[in-house]
């Protein structure tokens, strides 16, 4: 062991020098305040923190420009823009709520469908319902859909999803068209297939961080409800969902958080159209999906501005939801210890 | 321990292999060409200048082109940007345009050809639109495929009972200019209502795709839907399109012989702009037909780029044209040609 | 779970009741939610297969040697090779430059946070700030780029896309490096400093080294993360039908062919957009499935 522990301490030095004279040059710089081991060290330090202090500085960097650009859009329309419900490039009358409603409500329809998804893969994953080696493989599955580039999932969306669900979006509408909800004829694109898109996505991440949640919770307490004559399904209730809890809300914002943010996928799927419409079977935007079309072409200074601020909203939004996330599993972490 | 230290030295060769073959192959491909043009605009013209600038490489190893197809808006964004060396409009700059680019812009009219009406209606072929029924239903007073007002011109048609969906630009675009700007010609209940612009204020709640190719594909995915496109994209995707009357009332199908009849009373500008407001309904041929510009500098800073841009516009208004025609584009008359020619070699440095 | 050969059992009726099976409603309320949770684990599973089943069968048709190594054709132009080489060479590019940015910014913030101020108030704030960073939507980091390195540079190209995905690769790198740094127990770094290495000595020669694989996979993870984003790239890298002739020029990338071929009406280009992500999702997978091989590697030694 202890061969062990001093060889790669000598082993790259041994060129040089022997590891004892480098091991009295070391003492003997920390001592005096002098030699090259020193300088070296000192430059080690200002540079780490150099770096460190470059990581930090981006997230300020990256608002402060997005800020400054949308400026010609905060000045013309203040707060307004928030509840503004028309874009219209050509007249430059700029309203960010559609493109507010469209991303909270696909994200919303995602949670919905992901959460209990994500939960049930987290249970079947955790519990014994199986025998270990199926059960880790489709916990590896589960988690590679979220490695799939979401330009593919988009991709696979406009030429399998889309045609796959038109019959059930207009079975929809032709039995509950007096429902808001259902109100519109489904052409194909809509906020409820870029809801159902955006819930593949984000399912991965609700059930890796709900499975790791599941799996330390303590066997006493699954036992002891066992032992009191509780069904497995009667103990996940009771027992086990309670104490994860915390840990599930966590994962649930944080995906949240993805979907928020999801461009791709979205735009090609929710025929970005700006319009408010309580209808899920109706045409809608995103923050992202605008940002993707228009962005590159936006011509007129207010435009720009407003797309800007448009991602100054976005980049609000998701803040608060990643560090509401954070601080979320970060209490679960606390309880746990 | 040992284990980490091997890896450490297998990372460290990978990486280095890995750079240096990505290093390599940028070199390799960078030694090859002298100039680079990078060019980007509109959607219209892109199977064109893709053809143009593949057949231009072949003729001048030492020019390479590309061009992006990101829509006209974008394309004279990125020149008053100056973050290309020239951009395609199927609108040209206006003027207010035109004092922003400190380095000045020259018009290139490349060629012409019809916005197609295309549509996306199960069981319905060869529909005619009447001038009436196009402008209603772009303007959201026609929304249904059996209306009357469409029925009237298609005698003995069964017309599918299903809501029209529009399929429009997400983008602006000069393709979504020259169809408005005809709309808003033929009808003031469209031209109050939606207005002929790049970025027209459509009724309802139109699909939208980005670039004539994405409106091409948005109409072929989306049951119901009536779009427009530059023709080659409608014939290119085997979409069905639409006869629309024109001026004399006769129902013409979108072609290049139908463009070059509409095309051939413009008169060019100086500048080889066109008056658009002259434009909008063609007395013959067929109704909705535009022309694309290719803008460049007046100035080029870097070595060769302003060479590299009028070889390019030479052999474009020359050898080029002769590919127009396969593409069913409109070509330049010669005589506008050869001005355009002379214009850049004395115009641009 | 009770011992029936337990001696006399009085006629109780809860006992009875413990000893009967279990009610009809428990029972049910038991199947019925095994049923749920197994039908939601297919249903989570399903478009991943649907997906895979899609790429391969839409893509694997037209994956050759032609399209693997020829430049995108014009649209309707025949008997000419088409493929995507420069897409492919211009991802490797970014990811490269984007490597190049942010393993050391990653690596140097990891070894911030785990070797020096582990839990001082400046260390909090940079891990909270790099932990917020991990969750910023793409297509802002496009929109930052673009008026960072676009504008200022007067052009697209393959730094500001490189640029771009190295500020979504950066958290990812330096998060991972301080987990992997942390798992290096403290009594090796009290060795080498016992003897008499320097900090720098220690954290390079003894920490890092020690923690390389874990490093490693959190490198490989932030690589498969860039190489598949699409939003960033629009509007910095652009695209470009040709080679990439240098790194201050319109880069072409995997992801943006793919979007810009499945949009197109051109059924030649989506065939060709399915083989793309073929080959794209491939790159991707083998770089997740190396990375988990690395930690598998950690994990048994």
């Amino acid at each position: 062991m202890m061969k062990e522990q001093f060889e790669p301490a000598g082993k790259p030095d041994s060129g040089k020098t022997s590891f004892v004279k480098n091991g009295f040059d070391a003492d003997f710089a920390l001592t005096n305040g002098t030699g090259e081991n020193l300088w070296l060290d000192q430059g080690f330090t200002w540079l780490v923190h150099g770096f460190a202090y470059g990581t930090a500085f981006v997230l300020f960097w990256l608002s402060w420009v997005i800020f400054q650009q949308a400026q010609p859009a905060i000045a013309h329309f203040g707060l307004g823009f928030l509840w503004g419900s028309t874009w219209n490039i050509g007249e430059l009358t700029f309203g960010a709520l559609p493109f507010i409603y469209g991303t909270l409500v696909s994200s919303a329809l995602a949670l919905f469908i992901a959460v209990p998804v994500g939960v049930a893969v987290a249970l079947i994953t955790s519990e014994d319902f199986l025998p270990p080696w199926v059960r880790s493989p489709i916990a590896f599955v589960v988690e590679l859909i979220a490695a799939i580039p979401s330009v593919i999932i988009g991709m696979w969306g406009i030429f399998v999803l889309i045609p796959f669900l038109l019959p059930m979006q207009q079975w929809l509408y032709d039995r509950f068209s007096w429902v808001p909800l259902f109100s519109t004829p489904p052409s194909g694109p809509s906020l409820l297939v870029a809801g159902i898109v955006l819930s593949i996505m984000i399912v991965p991440t609700v059930a890796a961080i709900s499975r790791e949640v599941l799996l330390v919770i303590p066997k006493e307490l699954r036992s002891a409800s066992m032992s009191l004559g509780a069904t497995r399904w009667e103990t996940i209730f009771r027992v086990l969902l309670p104490s994860g809890t915390s840990g599930i809300l966590g994962a649930s914002t944080l995906a949240l958080g993805r979907a928020l943010g999801e461009t791709m996928a979205v735009t090609m799927v929710i025929g970005n159209s700006p319009q408010l419409n309580p209808s899920l079977l109706e045409l809608g935007s995103t923050i992202p999906s605008v940002l993707a079309t228009q962005f590159a072409e936006a011509l007129d200074k207010l435009h720009i501005g407003a797309l800007m601020y448009l991602s100054l909203i976005l980049f609000a939004i998701t803040f608060l939801v990643n560090i509401a996330a954070v601080l979320m599993v970060r209490v679960f972490g606390h309880q746990q210890i | 321990m040992i284990f980490s230290s091997i890896t450490l030295r297998r990372a460290v060769m990978a990486s280095a292999v890995a750079f240096g073959v990505v290093g390599g192959a940028v070199y390799t491909a960078t030694s090859q060409t002298a100039v680079t043009l990078s060019g980007a605009g509109a959607t219209f013209p892109a199977p064109l200048y893709q053809r143009y600038f593949a057949q231009f490489r072949q003729k001048n190893p030492n020019v390479q082109v590309n061009y992006q197809p990101v829509g006209s808006g974008a394309g004279i964004r990125q020149m008053i940007a100056g973050t290309v060396d020239f951009a395609g409009s199927d609108v040209a700059m206006k003027d207010n345009e035109v004092s922003q680019v400190g380095r000045g812009v020259m018009f290139i009219p490349t060629a012409g050809g019809p916005v197609a009406v295309v549509y996306n209606a199960p069981g319905l072929n060869n529909l005619k639109l009447s001038r009436q029924a196009l402008p209603a239903i772009f303007s959201g007073k026609i929304t249904k495929w059996n209306d009357a007002a469409i029925a009237a011109a298609n005698p003995g048609v069964s017309l599918p009972n299903l809501p029209i969906r529009l399929a429009v630009r997400a983008d602006s675009s000069g393709t979504s200019f020259i169809f408005s700007n005809h709309l808003s010609a033929i009808d003031p209940y469209f031209r109050g209502r939606v207005t002929a612009s790049t970025t027209p204020n459509w009724a309802g709640n139109p699909v939208r795709g980005q670039g004539n190719p994405g409106v091409a594909q948005v109409v072929k995915q989306t049951r119901g839907s009536i779009g427009y496109v530059e023709y080659s994209f409608a014939k290119n995707a085997a979409l069905q399109t639409a006869q629309l009357q024109n001026k004399t009332g006769a129902y013409v199908a979108p072609s290049l012989e139908a463009a070059n009849q509409a095309l051939g009373a413009v008169d060019f500008n100086p500048d080889f702009r066109v008056n658009f407001s002259e434009f909008g309904d063609p007395a013959q041929g067929y109704p909705i037909s535009g022309l694309t510009w290719m803008m460049v500098y007046k100035q080029y800073p870097q070595p060769g780029k302003a060479d590299a841009v009028k070889k390019l516009v030479q052999w474009v208004m020359t050898d080029g044209q002769q590919i127009n025609d396969d593409l069913s584009y409109t070509r330049i008359p010669a005589p506008i040609a050869n001005r355009v020619i002379q214009a850049v070699n004395s115009g641009v440095k | 779970m009770i011992d029936r050969a337990s001696p006399p059992i009085p006629e109780d009726s809860s006992l009875e009741e413990l000893q009967s099976s279990l009610p009809i409603g428990r029972t049910i309320f038991t199947i019925g939610m095994t049923v749920l949770a197994f039908a939601f684990t297919g249903l989570a599973l399903l478009p991943l297969l649907a997906i895979l089943f899609a790429i391969l069968r839409q893509g694997l048709p037209n994956l050759n040697w032609e399209t693997l190594t020829s430049l995108p054709a014009p649209v309707g132009m025949e008997g000419v090779a088409n493929g995507f080489a420069n897409a492919t060479l211009g991802t490797l590019i970014m990811v490269g430059i984007a490597s190049l940015i942010s393993i050391p910014f990653g690596l140097m913030t990891g070894i911030f946070l785990s070797e020096f101020s582990r839990d001082s108030k400046v260390a909090s704030a940079i891990r909270f700030i790099t932990t917020v960073l991990t969750g910023i939507p793409s297509v802002i980091v496009g929109v930052f780029a673009y008026a960072v390195v676009v504008l200022t540079t007067g052009g697209f190209s393959a730094l500001a896309g490189g640029f771009a995905l190295s500020i979504l690769m950066l958290p990812v790198v330096a998060l991972t490096t301080e987990e992997a740094l942390k798992l290096v127990p403290i009594s090796q770094r009290l060795a080498s400093a016992a003897l008499g290495s320097n900090r720098f000595q220690t954290t390079f020669k003894i920490v890092v080294a020690t923690a390389l694989p874990g490093i490693t996979t959190g490198i490989l993870l932030a690589v498969a993360r860039a190489a598949g984003e699409t939003a960033p790239l629009i509007f910095t890298a652009l695209f470009s039908d040709n080679w990439p002739t240098g790194l201050s020029d319109p880069t072409p990338s995997l992801s943006v062919l793919i979007y810009n071929y499945a949009n197109s009406p051109f059924s030649e280009q989506n065939e060709l957009a399915w083989t793309a992500s073929v080959v794209l999702v491939s790159l991707i997978l083998l770089i997740s499935v190396l990375s988990r091989l690395v930690t598998r590697r950690i994990i048994k030694s």
